[in-house]
């Protein structure tokens, strides 16, 4: 790995985003029509907006970052760049890392937006800071990016590609503790749901619904997001082969 | 004589079926060598186990001293996919300054490297939107930008009018004169002759290996398309 290439290709994936407006645009409305939808489903109920809200400001990232990633590094897979790559200095780590700062940098900015709307606009209430929440849903955007690499090895095509979308993250959506509390799930139900990384980036966001101040909990679970996405990480980098038959 | 590249009972397999038979054969440095052959005898086979992106199943390819694929071998070649591998949604300066990053070339030196496959007026344009033509030159300035010391290009100058066809020719003699090895494939036999070296492959097999003027004279003609079909009809009668 080298800092050289990993900043510019870093620079070169977030240049490619850019040239893209509509994925942009999509990126930054739709978290903002969606909260704005919750916040009229439940106008009547603000503890539930606040705890659905909150949650979805996490899950948003988490499926975004899945679905882009795994689709650009079929791109780079089918197009030919990715064997051409492997002809050239560029290291593997060069290449997940870049994607990872790249995509992670356009979370953040995508969370900052929708946050700030959904606090000073829609009256989010949380007993914890908004930084807090900014950097959980950073957290989840770069595991949708580790997992993304890691799926996108087992797509052949575009379409397959958006099928492990649902495969992926739906299961976690269901079972993160949005529409049942962990706590009330079955048994066998709860202990899926533990094996589920996206449960854990959920748990830390309520703990910083509820506390003020940053909990050892949520220590605790963002720890476990990272430990994820290093796995992640070194998995999709097996899955990157120079050679190919 | 300087070898750059060693293939030495080279058998590759791809999708269940070998594709090359064992072949072995010589590159020298500082020559171009054109490799020729017809629809799916190897050439891009071949090619990539000699930038070492191919899966090989027994042999050896020896580049530059190394054994193909060596992480120091990545600063010192340079390999042009047959069809263009660039990034569709960047420019083309975005694109050949992106690949000159890679191994800490300027962005001056990207952007005469444009104006050398005659992308000048291009170079702000989306690589996504450029003609056939012009694609793959963009793709080809990306593999040129590293100035390396082997270039491997398969079918370089496929879309190309006759005009450009002959200033990237020159271009390629230019490089080699300044101590370059050009490995290129090609369809068209008036490229062929301009090679120092012509690789015949048929069938995965290495059917003849010799400077172009040898190559008419054992089919005994003048004509190099004639000696091509010559030669690769000799040996199917040989094979039936
Ligand atoms: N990914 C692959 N999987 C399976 N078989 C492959 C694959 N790529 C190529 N082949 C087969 O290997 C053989 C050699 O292919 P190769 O691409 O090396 O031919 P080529 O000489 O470059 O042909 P062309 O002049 O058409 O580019 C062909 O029979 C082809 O069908
Ligand atoms: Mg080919």
């Amino acid at each position: 790995m080298s800092t050289r290439i990993l900043a510019s290709t870093t620079r070169r994936i977030l240049r490619q985003l850019r040239h893209d407006r509509r994925t942009i645009a999509l990126m930054l409305v739709v978290p903002i029509v969606l909260l704005t939808l919750l916040f009229f489903m439940f106008e009547e109920q603000d503890r539930t907006f606040d705890r659905v809200a909150l949650i979805m400001l996490g899950i948003f990232p988490f499926i975004l970052m899945f679905l882009i990633t795994s689709i650009a590094m079929l791109r780079e897979r089918t197009t030919g760049t990715l064997e051409r790559l492997f002809t050239t200095p560029v290291g593997k780590l060069d290449l997940l890392f870049g994607y990872g700062i790249a995509f992670g940098l356009a979370a953040a900015v995508q969370a900052t937006v929708a946050a700030a709307l959904a606090y000073w606009l829609l009256g989010l209430d949380t007993a914890g800071s908004l930084g807090l929440v900014i950097l959980i849903a950073v957290a989840n955007a770069v595991l949708g990016v580790a997992l993304g690499l890691l799926c996108s090895a087992f797509a052949r095509t575009e379409f397959q590609a958006v099928q492990f979308m649902p495969v992926v993250a739906i299961p976690q959506i269901l079972l993160c503790g949005l529409f049942v509390p962990r706590g009330e799930m079955a048994g066998w139900l709860a202990g899926v749901s533990n094996a589920m990384p996206l449960s854990y980036s959920v748990e830390a966001l309520q703990e910083v619904g509820v506390s003020a101040e940053p909990t050892g909990l949520m220590w605790r679970d963002l720890a476990i997001v990272a430990g994820v996405v290093v796995v992640a990480l070194a998995l999709g980098a097996t899955t990157l082969r120079r050679r190919t038959p | 004589m300087d070898t750059a590249v060693e293939v030495r009972e080279l058998v590759i397999r791809r999708g269940g079926r070998e594709v090359l038979h064992g072949i072995s054969a010589q590159i020298q440095r500082g020559v171009i060598t054109g490799l020729l052959g017809p629809s799916g005898s190897g050439k891009t086979t071949m090619m990539r186990a000699i930038v070492g992106v191919q899966v090989v199943r027994s042999g050896r390819v020896t580049v530059l001293g190394r054994p193909a694929g060596s992480p120091a071998l990545r600063r010192t070649i340079g390999y042009l996919t047959q069809s263009p591998s660039v990034y569709a949604d960047l420019t083309v300066r975005e694109n050949v300054r992106y690949f000159a990053s890679l191994y800490g070339i300027a962005s001056d030196d990207a952007d005469q490297t444009i104006r050398d496959v005659g992308l000048a007026d291009q170079a702000r344009q989306l690589v996504g939107t450029l003609s056939g033509g012009q694609h793959s030159r963009a793709s080809l300035a990306c593999a040129l930008v590293s100035r390396p010391e082997l270039l491997v290009l398969d079918e370089p100058t496929v879309g190309q009018d006759p005009v450009l066809r002959d200033e990237l020719w020159k271009r390629f003699r230019q490089l080699a004169d300044d101590g370059a090895t050009l490995l290129v494939s090609s369809h068209v036999m008036d490229e062929a002759n301009r090679c120092d070296r012509l690789l015949l492959i048929r069938e995965g097999e290495i059917i003849a290996d010799d400077t172009p003027a040898a190559v008419k004279a054992a089919a005994g003609t003048d004509d190099l398309d004639q000696a091509f079909l010559t030669l690769v009809r000799n040996r199917t009668e040989e094979g039936s």
